[in-house]
């Protein structure tokens, strides 16, 4: 791999998903990219006594269907890098605590599932892994009660604010041949122009977001229109528009092939204002969504952002802003399918070619 | 390409132009047909224990406790917090909303136990009305017996 510019880097071998999984909650179930999902929960407890060990129990779960899709063992994993939004992302690491593989913890907030997904691309480039599960999740319930207000408290919420989605993403990155694969990747910087209200993430995380798409696209030569879509994670409609006009601004053109996972993944009828936020949405609708659409080549190079809001409460009350980050990849078709990527309904619509499973052993 | 360079002020600006408008008016409107019927029903409430013989001291402090409860019972059903995204202050305002304030993370916190979770956590809500209500109480009330 080599450095390209300031924030990017180039790989060589083009480290591979050879397999990717999502668990969601009811309601993003029942959004418009539902029958995308692996799975579903049929309550937000998931069988468990707390939210917090439902968000683990979802994370276990998508690990193994990952696994499952590809037949592939839990020691063929070398590295685990996964980050959530719980204090000390417990949801991650209690998750990981029957798997036999290193554990890297990772928090980016809502970038994390980028974050990870770099970061693999980068071990499994450089040698130091074969195969590495990159991870994450969050949960309605117990987000709002960290961050915010008990759940049934009756506070009025602005229109503004996003609803945090119940869902968790894997993806597993590799050195072998799989349906994807990642040729750049762009580190974001930490930005902040003053934002302090913490029920406007959005308009937060959007300078950070378009921060990451003007380097990224500086470090690669490229202009905007060399990608089918550029996606942020989970800016939701007042960040989608705002980061539609701060790039603008920069004379750099987006309107045609720009979306955000926040905006597509619920309905506008769901009343969940301004869209989808939280590190599973850009998981689940990277894992599920767009993967499955990129090896079937109905996009052929996707500039996937993970979008951060790096909230803290505590400090929030002292009267601090919110800073913001965005880590990108740069995804492309293989030419192979894998049975790993995608649901099999879902993979039947999307073939447009012969089936080739060759890929994946 | 150029990088971002919006100075804070102009960002500010820039945030509130794409923020959805709310109509302050219906909002008003609708946290008075809400916080009214509230006191409505509260009113009817008073007058059947003064039909069914209660002095009005007496009505006044059960009408209290079954408006409250009822304000628990909504919480607890995962109702209040609905009616709330609609009614705005027209629930926060009555005494449902105090008892909503309250059940809330007395129910919230169970899942960490009865004494460190909802007996720590019961008052996160309402724990400033409660600290500067004693203090305005104290207050008036060395007033009281200072000037009387």
């Amino acid at each position: 791999m080599k450095k390209l510019g300031q924030q990017t880097i180039q790989f060589d071998n083009s480290p591979q998903i050879i397999s990717s999984a999502s668990i969601v909650g009811k309601k993003e179930f029942e959004g418009p990219l539902g029958e995308y999902f692996d799975q579903v929960l049929k309550d937000a407890y998931h069988q468990q006594k707390s939210w917090e060990l439902a968000q683990v129990k979802m994370t276990e779960d998508v690990l193994a269907k990952a696994l499952e899709k590809v037949s592939l063992a839990q020691n063929e994993i070398d590295y685990l890098l996964a980050g959530d939004l719980l204090n000390q992302i417990v949801a991650s690491n209690f998750a990981a605590r029957n798997f036999p593989a290193a554990f890297l913890g990772l928090y980016g907030a809502c970038s994390t599932m980028i974050e990870a997904l770099a970061m693999a691309g980068l071990m499994v480039d450089g040698g130091a892994a074969n195969n590495i599960l990159a991870f994450t999740s969050s949960h309605y319930q117990a987000t709002e009660r960290q961050f915010r207000t008990p759940n049934e408290y009756g506070d009025k919420y602005p229109s503004y604010k996003q609803r945090t989605v119940t869902g968790g993403g894997t993806m597993i990155v590799s050195n072998q041949t799989g349906g994807v694969k990642l040729t750049e990747a762009t580190f974001g910087k930490i930005v902040d122009l003053g934002i302090a209200n913490p029920q406007d993430m959005g308009g937060a995380m959007a300078p950070a977001a378009a921060d990451t798409i003007l380097q990224h696209l500086e470090d690669t030569g490229r202009s905007p229109n060399y990608y089918d879509l550029i996606i942020t994670g989970d800016l939701g409609k007042v960040g989608k528009s705002l980061t539609i006009e701060l790039l603008a601004e920069q004379g750099c053109q987006v309107q045609d092939n720009y979306d955000d996972c926040g905006v597509l993944i619920y309905n506008s009828s769901q009343k969940v204002g301004a869209g989808g936020s939280g590190c599973g949405c850009s998981a689940v609708v990277t894992a599920s969504y767009l993967l499955p659409q990129i090896m079937h080549n109905n996009y052929d190079k996707i500039l996937v952002l993970g979008t951060g809001a790096l909230l803290n409460p505590t400090i929030s009350l002292q009267g601090e802003t919110i800073p913001s980050i965005a880590h990108a990849v740069a995804l492309e078709s293989t030419g192979h399918l894998t049975s790993g990527i995608g649901r099999e309904d879902i993979r039947q619509s999307l073939a447009t070619s012969i089936e080739d499973l060759s890929g994946v052993e | 390409m150029a990088q971002i360079d919006k100075s804070i002020q102009d960002y500010k600006k820039m945030v509130n132009k794409h923020h959805p408008q709310e109509s302050k008016l219906k909002n008003f409107f609708l946290a008075y047909l809400f916080g009214g019927s509230i006191c409505l029903v509260g009113q009817i409430i008073n007058n059947l224990f003064v039909f069914f013989n209660f002095n009005p001291t007496q009505a006044g402090t059960l009408t209290t406790i079954v408006l409250i409860l009822i304000g628990g019972l909504l919480t607890g059903l995962g109702i209040y917090d609905e009616l709330a995204q609609i009614a705005g202050a027209g629930t926060i305002v009555p005494i449902t909303g105090f008892a909503n304030a309250v059940v809330s993370p007395a129910l919230e916190y169970k899942q960490e136990g009865y004494i460190l979770g909802t007996g720590t956590q019961v008052y996160s809500i309402v724990g400033p009305v409660l600290t500067y209500g004693m203090l305005t109480a104290m207050l008036v009330g060395i007033l009281k017996l200072l000037i009387i």
